[in-house]
Order: structure tokens, then C-alpha cells, then sequence
């Protein structure tokens, strides 16, 4: 592990955020926001040269201060991990443009909400110190760190609708919290060791690893609203103002999945069962249906928007009984893997792009009309195009319609049920696919349909739109890239080489 | 018996009492409790791995991890109840109302 | 495949810029928009006769962009996807003409046309696609950008057509999409023309591809408006004019049927298809559907809603031309392509002048029109002598092939559901074409008589006037060489040789 080329970047990646972050403590009003969306740029800017470095270098280390784990800290930055930083630079870097104009906008009606900027960027480290983590202790803090940040946004109005939200998705998030730390506890008591990459070896199945992966796996599940752990979701990410849901719903939750994904298939190799990746997959399915359908349902802009999350965070979860075969299948290659994981990082990448600049759209038009209800969006097309067509691109990207990302991971997906020959999810990824299709389309109906009152529209700022058309594009542009991208995570471990070892350490599914 | 397994056994059923406590009690305080118990319990499944190996000396691993943990239960815990204060002087709510 | 061109994407992006151009304009900004149009229009055209030039010279144009795994994009020139091409690109010029005529002063004209421009890249796209991923791409974008244009009027009863659009649509999509990806997993990516993999794989590997081919036709089968997938069509009927000529002439209604082409001709091969049964079932659902939008036409009184179910029974000649074995069938289904969309764009045309001129939506009250509207009106009367399948029209040489082609093949039934399909055109369009030149005008409407020297706008009648002489002249010209006819008896004997 010590061998790997040393850099700066995983360190100054962390701490440049908490730097600015505390800065801008120092600073009110415009100051605050000015230190803010400098310590954004200059955090983004770092994230891509050091992407940039990792493509160019391989996997990277850190180890802070010199000390050596395991009473030290060391930060690794491999393929996946940067790929993971990098979304998050560029997604954040829009919200941080669109915040810096939305907030003073907001400011005539809303009063001025303060602390924005510091907390953004408190979550913005944690999240990369999330990604460039090691070992499970540090997982857990930055959980923590990204957790109560996050809940500090979401309650940033003071509103009571808002703070009760905040307090049910903060315990939650404790709740998860706890519980991971508890497995975390259980591994290091059988096993003496937190470390990721010498845990994949030293990892030996019985109860205690298998009690140990339960109680993670339920733990990340509750941090990323995993069916049926999905309630705190909607109220939190309805409450919170634009700029915030956008980074809760984009950001915040792929932090969990990000962990599940390390350690289903980087550590616990040994130990998955073909009925754990059932179970997982059904929780899954069970939120793409039930997300949708509640997302249907609704009737005010944001509820839509954050229903959707949950059914968009199911089809994360159903790619983890695809790395299990069924008993008794056996693979002889690892063909049928690199779809099920490339279905993966699409399927975040995509929601992270449309689910911004869906819930950015969302608040420019709070903004014009003063709330969300949606029967108010009529003749949407005839007065805010820029963001009917955002919403219309971010939603061809939800349903995973071509040329978007959302259908390479669509597609992926159906790829890897099919080659690991567990079609019976198959109907599951259409129905959601349809389900979208019925409450993007219901918006978009509205958006056409003629209006019943003259210049229901209050004129907003050209570039709030602006941004949030770029980042519906971004959904699309990031299939561009897609050969080198998938290429590029081969290089890494956990998908590349790594792979093999799980194949050998019987992934497929000795129960 | 040894030490270190009843301070697991002690542990396991803390961090019981704590989970049933955060999802049957709809009360803010006694939600906001029961993570703290939650919390206890981990904490101390921790300290009583350092015992494991009957080595001449504690691992101070977990040590310093639980000091890390406890920091940061605290801080949660903190934000937990300034929230349910700050909800009841807005609304005089003490409790979920549509608990799920 | 080695040479990488980049002048199919160029056909593309013809189309494609000025769409975007114009997105961005705007809505006073008409002139621009106006020349971006016919720049565009023209453009596409040019480029597709270069390309045809070139490719009957022999030159390969591949153009390969890989986007993961074994996901490529490819766009690549065969003499099938040619002829849809052009047929696209020179019906866009004429409906780009006709379309800034008829919306002149209407709203949202910046909209109308972006769309409009974006739809013909993804038919071009859906003719020049080289596999079945970036057929299955092109096939959803037809379907976004369709969308704007059947809900553009904004009334509440466009954007519920626009609605049940969009769920056929989507709905088939997503049927093909399960297909498309069933048939990656089971047979890798493959390219149009590549029969033999699946001629390979077909023991093997029977049931799913069985399942996979019926998956794919329903898919297909939506846009194509196959019996009892049709619903969307007549209902698509509320867009303007230019919108319904293109979408039931051109665009969405062929991507259909020339899906279906692909799918039996280059995806599992003449020989499969018709060795697996599949081509019957297609044949039974395509003669029902003839026969059912025929009848169906017959009782409509709202002409455009005539025309659409008349749209239903002709598309389903080419299926059914394309589930008879047999190089003259074949011919015929996809000399069919080409001519329905002539024909029956003509009809739609006439239907908008009617509609623009005079306000008249009913056949009802077309008494009389083809005094005050002569050219509008013959043209009309060529293309439906051409849709009865009357000798020189257009239409009569699909017929023709279709049944010889069924006698040759034995299906005398096939020739029976011809005859009974011509009977009942004969019984819906002869009597729109009475009306319009044997019947006395009713007298209060006479004092509508438009002043000037033309019957409408020189920009209605000159598209009008094209496609009914092109229909003509694709039914006389057929025995030369270039002619629609000649193209397609290439293709189909090409088939028959492999």
C-alpha cells in the first residue's frame, strides 16, 4: 500500500474545504459568500487536477502528517474514487454558481439565510474525505461530517416544516451511523485490522462477518434511503432550499452508496451470499416501483422531485445481487461484471446531473411563481424555455431515454440481469422506466398546455436557468466519454484486477 | 466467562435497546436518547475488543477510535436536541405526528 | 469499417445545427430563421446525393464513434438506408417550404422549427444507423422530438393527443429497448446486414430469439401503427398540417416500418425469419390491419382523420410486402416506402390548404373545391388514383409487385386482401374527389372565394404541386434507371442472392 506514488492532492482535496470553510466563518453577508464561491472554484480546480493526476499517475496516497496507520491516517485516491471527486467538483461547482445568484435573489421574499457557504464547503470536504478514505474508522467520520452538515443545510430556512424534516433525516442519520460503527466494531474485534485492502485478504466468512455486513449494509442503507428506510428522504429534500436539495439529493446520498459499493465489492468478497444480493436487489426494486409511483402521485414540483430520488437510489442498489450468481452458476470470465458496475457509476453520474438541475429548475420556478404546485406550471414552455427544456432533458435522462446517461446505465443494467441470467428484475427496470416516463410527462403536459392566467411567471435571473440547462446537459454529454471512463476504473483495483480475486474467493454464491 | 465477553454481551444489548428505542418512541427527546444508548453501546463493543487477545497491554486502537466516536456522538447529539428545541419553540411539537 | 468518413454525420448535423441555431434565436428574428431552414434543407439534400453519388461509384462511408464496452455508435450508407434518406431529406425541403407558409404569423414559430429540424436528423439518423443501438438512439430521439410538434398548438386537445402519443410511444420503445438489449446480450452488437449471426445462433439459442424478434416487432410495430397498436394516429391528428404530413408520411410512421425492414432483412435474415414462422404472424397482423384501416376510413367525415386511418391500412402494405418471402414483394414493400410517403404527404397538403384557405375540415364540405383550388385539388386526385393503385400512379407499381409477387409466393389470400383494400381506397377517396369537382358549391360559401390570382399562398401550393407530380412521375418513370422502383428491386434482389 506504502508503495503507491505519494501525493498532496488527497490532503489538500480535504483540507483546502475545511480551510475556506472556516474562513468564510470570519466574513458576513457578502463576504461570506464571496469566500464561499472562491473556496468552491478553487476546490472544483483541485479536484480536476488531481483527477487529472490520477489518470495520468494511477492510484495515489496520502498519509497525513506522516503517521503511518493504523493510529494514522492515510487517504487513497484510486480510479473510482476520483471519478466519485470529480462528479462532485463539477456538479458542485454548478450549484455553487447557481447559489451564489440564488441566494441574494431569494433574499426579498425569504430573508437572508446565512451559514451557507461554510456548511457547503464542510460538506464538500467530507465528501471527498469520504471518497479518499481507507480504512472503515475514517468512512465513519466523514460520514458524520457529510451527515451533519447536511442536515444543517437542509434546515437552513428555520422553518418549522423544514426543522422537523432536518430532525428525522438527522436521526436517521445517526441511526446508520450507529449502526455501521457497529459492524465496523465487530470486523476490527475479529479480525484486529480497519485497513480496506488488507481486510479484502484477512476476511474470513462466519457469523460474526456475516452479522457484521448486515448491520453495515442496513446502516448505509438507512444514510442512502434504501427501501424501506427511504421516509426521512422526501420531507428533507422537499424543505430545503434549491440550491441545498439539489446537493442533498445529488451528492450526498451516492457518499453511502460509494461505501456499499467499496466494500460489497472490494472487502466482503468472501462473505456475500446469493440471498443477501437478493434481498438488497429487492429492497431495490421495491423503491423503483414504490419511489415512482409515490412521485406520480404528488402534486407539488419538489415532493416529485425527491420521490424520484428514491426510486432513482433503487436502481443503485439493484446492481448488488447482480455481482452474486445464483448457486450452482458459474462464471468463467468476469464479462458479466463490468456491465453491472458501469450500470453503477452511470446510474450515480446521471442522477447526480439531473437531479441538480432538476431540483435547481424546481427553484427557479418557486421562485417565479412563489411555490410548486404543479398545476401552476401551465404554459411553462410559452415563458421560462431555458428551464422547461432543463426539465425536459434532466427528465429524458431520469426515464434513461437515449442518447442520455441515464439510458447507458438503463442499458447496462439490463445488460448485466441478462448475463448473470437473473432476468426476473428486468420487468422491474421497464415498469420504473415507464412509471418516470408517467410523471416526467405529466410535467411536461402541464408545461405545454395553455395557461389560465396572463403572466403567471415573476421574471427571474437568465443565468439561474442557465446553470441548471448546463447541468441537464452534463447528463447527456457525460456518455461522451463513456469508453475511456470504463476503461480508466479497469485500471483500478476493485474493478480491474480485484475482480478475479473475488471470482477466485467465491462470489458465486457458495450458500 | 471473561471480562471482555460481558462487556460485549452488555454492548449488544445496549445498541438493541438503543434501535428499538429510535424507531418505536416518537418522542424527540427519546428518540434523541436512544441514539445516544445506540451510541453507548457501540462504544463499548469497541473498548471490549481491546481486551481480546489477552494481550499484556490494551490495543489502544480502539481507544483512540471510541474518543473519535464519542467526539462526534456528541456533537450529533448536540445538534439532535438544539433541533427539537428549537422545532418546540416554533410549533410547541414534542413529538413525530406522522410517524412512520 | 476501417475507413471512418465523416460525411453521414454530416447529413446529420445539417439537420441537427440549424435546430440548435435556432433554439437560440429569436421568435422575431424570422428572416434567419427562414434561411437556417432552407440552408439546412437544402443542405441535407445536396449531402445525400454526393453520398449516393459516391456510393454508386463504390466508396464505403463508416462513421464509428465507441461509446463503452461494446456500445458503438455507427452510421453507415447501404442503398436501403439511402433511399429512406433521401426520401426524408427532399419531403423535409418540401414540408420546410410548406411549413413556413402555413405557420406564417403563428406563435411559437422558434420552437416549431427547431423541433422540426430535430426530427428529420433522427429519421435521416434512423436511415443511416449501422447497427441496432444507434437505430434503437435515434428511434427515442424521433419520439422527443415528435412530441413538441403534436402538442404545438397548446390547446388542451393537443396536449392530450400529445399524451397518448407519448404512452404508445414510450410504451413501444420500451418493449423494443428490452429487445434491442436481449438481443446484445444473446448476439453481441450487430451491424445491419450481418445475418449470419443470428443464422448461427438461431439452434442454439431458439426461444430467446423467438421472444426477442416478437419484442422488437411490437416495438416497431407501434410507430408503424400495426393493428392494434395504431391508437396514437388518428388521434396525432390535431397537430397542424405540416406536422401530420411529415410525422404520418415521413418521420415516425416509416421509422416503423423501416424498422421492421431492418429487423427481418438485415437483422435475422430473410431465411430465418420466414424459416421460424415469425414472417406469418407478421402477415395475418398486416393484412387485418389493411383491411381494418381501410373500413375505419370509410366512416370518417373529418378529412384529416380520412386521411390518418387511410395512413394505417398503406402502412401495413409494407409489412405485409416484407412478411411474403420473394425478391417482387419485397420490391413492392420497399417501393412502398417511398411511394406512401409521396402520396399520402400530397394528401396531407391538400387537406392544409383546404383547412388554411377556406377553413373547411370535413369532407362534407368540400363540394365544389376543386374549381376554386384546380392545382391543389389535382394533385390531390393523382395521389389518391395512386393510393387505389391506379395505373400510371405511383401507388399502382407497389400494388403491382405486391401481388405478383404474393402469386408467385402462392398466397393467393395476399391478393385477395390487395383487391378488397383497393375496393374500399376506392370507396373513401373517390368520393372526396366527386365532391370536389362534380358537386355544386353550396351557395353561401361562394362569397369565400379567395381574391388574386393564386388559389392560396405561393408557399402552399408550390409543395402541393411537387409531390403530386412526383408521385406521377415515380409511377411513369418507374422502369428507368435511379427511379424509386429500380432502386428497391436492386436492394430486394440483393437480398436474395446471400
Amino acid at each position: 500500500m506504502t508503495d503507491l506514488p505519494i501525493s498532496p492532492y488527497p490532503a489538500l482535496l480535504v483540507g483546502l474545504p475545511i480551510l475556506m470553510a472556516t474562513l468564510s466563518l470570519f466574513f458576513r453577508t457578502r463576504g461570506e459568500a464571496i469566500v464561499g464561491i472562491i473556496g468552491s472554484l478553487l476546490t472544483a480546480g483541485l479536484a480536476l487536477i488531481a483527477f487529472v493526476e490520477v489518470t495520468k499517475m494511477g492510484t495515489v496516497i496520502h498519509i497525513l502528517g506522516g503517521w503511518e496507520p493504523p493510529l494514522g491516517i492515510l487517504l487513497r485516491m484510486d480510479p473510482l474514487a476520483s471519478v466519485f471527486i470529480g462528479m462532485t467538483a463539477v456538479v458542485g461547482v454548478f450549484i455553487s454558481l447557481y447559489a451564489w445568484r440564488y441566494f441574494p435573489a431569494q433574499e426579498a421574499t425569504n430573508g437572508r439565510l446565512p451559514l451557507f457557504w461554510p456548511l457547503w464547503l464542510f460538506l464538500w470536504a467530507g465528501l471527498n474525505g469520504l471518497f479518499l478514505s481507507n480504512d472503515l474508522f475514517n468512512l465513519f467520520v466523514t460520514l458524520e461530517v457529510i451527515g451533519i452538515s447536511a442536515v444543517a443545510l437542509a434546515v437552513l430556512s428555520g422553518k418549522s416544516p423544514a426543522l422537523s424534516a432536518g430532525l428525522r433525516y438527522l436521526l436517521a442519520a445517526i441511526t446508520g451511523s450507529m449502526a455501521y460503527l457497529f459492524g465496523v466494531a465487530l470486523i476490527y474485534g475479529s479480525t484486529g485490522t480497519l485497513d480496506l485492502k488488507l481486510l479484502s485478504q484477512v476476511l474470513e466468512p462466519g457469523t460474526t462477518t456475516s452479522f457484521a455486513l448486515l448491520v453495515i449494509t442496513l446502516g448505509l442503507m438507512i444514510k442512502m434511503a434504501g427501501f424501506p428506510f427511504h421516509f426521512w428522504l422526501p420531507p428533507a429534500h422537499s424543505s430545503a432550499p434549491a440550491p441545498v436539495s439539489a446537493l442533498l439529493s445529488a451528492l450526498v446520498v451516492k457518499g453511502a452508496f460509494y461505501i456499499l459499493l467499496r466494500l460489497w465489492m472490494e472487502v466482503f468478497g468472501v462473505s456475500l451470499t446469493y440471498a443477501a444480493g437478493q434481498l438488497i436487489g429487492l429492497a431495490g426494486a421495491i423503491a423503483v416501483i414504490w419511489g415512482s409511483w409515490q412521485a406520480f402521485m404528488q402534486t407539488r414540483l419538489k415532493l416529485i422531485v425527491a420521490h424520484s430520488s428514491v426510486a432513482q437510489l433503487g436502481y443503485l442498489l439493484m446492481i448488488f445481487p447482480l455481482i452474486i450468481l445464483a448457486p450452482g452458476v458459474t462464471a468463467d470470465s468476469a464479462d458479466w461484471l463490468s456491465p453491472v458496475w458501469t450500470a453503477g457509476i452511470y446510474q450515480v453520474l446521471a442522477h447526480a446531473f439531473a437531479k441538480a438541475s432538476f431540483f435547481l429548475s424546481a427553484g427557479i420556478i418557486i421562485m417565479a411563481l412563489g411555490h410548486d404546485r404543479i398545476e401552476s406550471l401551465r404554459d411553462l414552455v410559452g415563458h421560462m424555455r431555458i428551464t422547461a427544456l432543463a426539465i425536459g432533458l434532466a427528465g429524458v435522462s431520469l426515464i434513461g431515454l437515449p442518447p442520455s446517461g441515464g439510458f447507458m446505465a438503463k442499458w447496462m443494467l439490463l445488460k448485466g440481469i441478462f448475463l448473470s441470467g437473473q432476468w426476473w428484475w428486468a420487468p422491474v427496470v421497464l415498469t420504473g422506466s415507464l412509471l418516470s416516463a408517467g410523471y416526467i410527462f405529466m410535467l411536461l403536459r402541464l408545461a405545454f398546455a395553455p395557461s389560465r392566467e396572463k403572466a403567471p411567471f415573476r421574471p427571474v435571473p437568465k443565468k439561474l436557468e442557465v446553470y441548471a440547462l448546463l447541468l441537464a446537459l452534463g447528463s447527456f454529454l457525460i456518455v461522451l466519454p463513456a469508453d475511456s471512463l470504463v476503461q480508466f476504473l479497469e485500471s483500478s483495483e476493485i474493478f480491474g484486477s480485484g475482480i478475479e480475486t473475488i471470482l477466485e474467493g467465491g462470489i458465486n454464491g457458495n450458500d | 466467562m471473561e471480562t471482555y465477553q460481558i462487556y460485549s454481551l452488555t454492548s449488544a444489548v445496549l445498541f438493541v435497546i438503543g434501535i428499538g428505542g429510535v424507531f418505536i418512541s416518537r418522542h424527540f427527546i427519546k428518540k434523541i436518547i436512544a441514539t445516544i444508548i445506540m451510541g453507548g453501546g457501540v462504544f463499548l463493543s469497541f473498548v471490549s475488543f481491546a481486551d481480546r487477545d489477552a494481550l499484556a497491554f490494551a490495543d489502544p486502537v480502539p481507544h483512540a477510535l471510541v474518543i473519535t466516536g464519542i467526539v462526534v456522538a456528541v456533537a450529533s447529539a448536540a445538534f439532535a436536541l438544539a433541533l427539537a428545541r428549537r422545532i418546540y419553540q416554533l410549533t410547541e411539537e414534542e413529538s413525530f405526528t406522522n410517524d412512520k | 469499417m476501417e475507413t471512418t468518413s465523416f460525411l453521414p454525420l454530416l447529413i446529420l448535423i445539417s439537420s441537427l445545427i440549424p435546430g440548435i441555431l435556432i433554439l437560440l434565436l429569436r421568435e422575431e428574428q424570422a428572416v434567419l430563421r427562414t434561411f437556417l431552414n432552407i440552408f439546412g434543407a437544402v443542405a441535407k439534400v445536396g449531402l445525400i446525393a454526393w453520398v449516393f453519388a459516391g456510393y454508386l461509384r463504390g466508396e464505403e462511408y463508416t462513421f464509428v464513434f465507441n461509446l463503452a464496452l461494446d456500445l458503438t455508435f455507427t452510421l453507415r450508407v447501404d442503398q436501403l438506408g439511402l433511399l429512406f434518406a433521401s426520401l426524408s431529406s427532399v419531403l423535409w425541403l418540401v414540408t420546410t417550404l410548406y411549413a413556413i407558409g402555413y405557420l406564417e404569423g403563428g406563435q411559437h414559430r422558434r420552437r416549431f422549427f427547431a423541433f422540426f429540424s430535430f426530427c428529420v436528423t433522427a429519421s435521416t439518423g434512423i436511415a443511416l444507423s449501422g447497427n441496432v443501438l444507434t437505430f434503437f438512439i435515434f428511434y427515442e430521439f424521433l419520439t422527443l422530438s415528435t412530441y413538441p410538434l403534436v402538442v404545438h398548438r397548446g390547446t388542451d386537445k393537443a396536449v392530450e393527443a400529445g399524451r397518448t402519443y407519448l404512452w404508445y410511444t414510450i410504451g413501444g420503445g420500451t418493449v423494443l429497448f428490452l429487445g434491442v438489449v436481449g438481443l446484445f446480450v444473446v448476439a453481441g452488437p450487430i451491424y445491419f446486414g450481418q445475418t449470419e449471426i443470428i443464422a448461427g445462433l438461431i439452434s442454439e439459442y431458439t426461444t430467446q430469439l423467438t421472444i426477442l424478434f416478437f419484442l422488437m416487432l411490437t416495438g416497431l410495430a407501434v410507430k408503424a401503427a400495426i393493428f392494434p397498436l395504431h391508437g396514437w394516429l388518428p388521434v396525432s391528428m390535431v397537430a397542424p398540417a405540416p406536422v401530420s404530413a411529415l410525422l404520418h408520411a415521413v418521420a415516425v410512421v416509416k421509422a416503423g416500418a423501416f424498422g421492421i425492414v431492418r429487423l427481418v432483412y438485415d437483422v435475422y435474415g430473410i431465411g430465418i425469419a420466414e424459416q421460424m414462422n415469425f414472417l406469418s404472424v407478421l402477415a395475418v397482423f398486416a393484412a387485418f390491419t389493411i383491411i381494418y384501416g381501410s373500413v375505419r376510413a370509410l366512416f370518417q367525415d373529418d378529412f384529416k382523420k380520412r386521411l390518418a386511418f387511410s395512413t394505417v391500412s398503406q402502412l401495413s402494405y409494407i409489412a405485409l410486402g416484407v412478411a411474403i418471402p420473394g425478391v417482387l414483394t419485397s420490391t413492392g414493400a420497399i417501393v412502398h416506402l417511398v411511394h406512401q410517403g409521396i402520396m399520402k404527404i400530397t394528401m396531407f397538403f391538400t387537406a392544409g390548404n383546404i383547412a388554411e384557405t377556406y377553413g373547411y375540415h370535413k369532407i362534407s364540405q368540400l363540394n365544389g373545391i376543386g374549381r376554386r383550388m384546380p392545382l391543389t385539388m389535382g394533385a390531390f386526385t393523382i395521389a389518391a388514383f395512386g393510393m387505389i393503385g391506379l395505373p400510371p400512379v405511383a401507388g399502382f407499381i407497389s400494388k403491382w409487385y405486391l401481388g405478383l409477387g404474393a402469386v408467385e409466393a402462392g398466397s393467393y389470400w395476399v391478393v385477395f386482401v390487395l383487391l378488397v383494400s383497393s375496393a374500399l381506397n376506392a370507396a373513401y377517396f373517390l368520393p372526396i374527389v366527386y365532391r370536389a369537382w362534380f358537386c355544386e358549391p353550396e351557395q353561401e360559401v361562394v362569397s369565400q372565394l379567395r381574391s388574386g390570382r393564386l388559389e392560396t399562398q405561393a408557399l402552399l401550393l408550390i409543395p402541393v404541386v411537387v409531390t403530386g407530380l412526383l408521385s406521377l412521375a415515380a409511377g411513369v418513370f418507374a422502369a428507368t434507371a435511379g427511379s424509386p422502383l429500380s432502386i428497391a428491386r436492386e436492394i430486394a434482389e440483393k437480398l436474395y442472392l446471400l
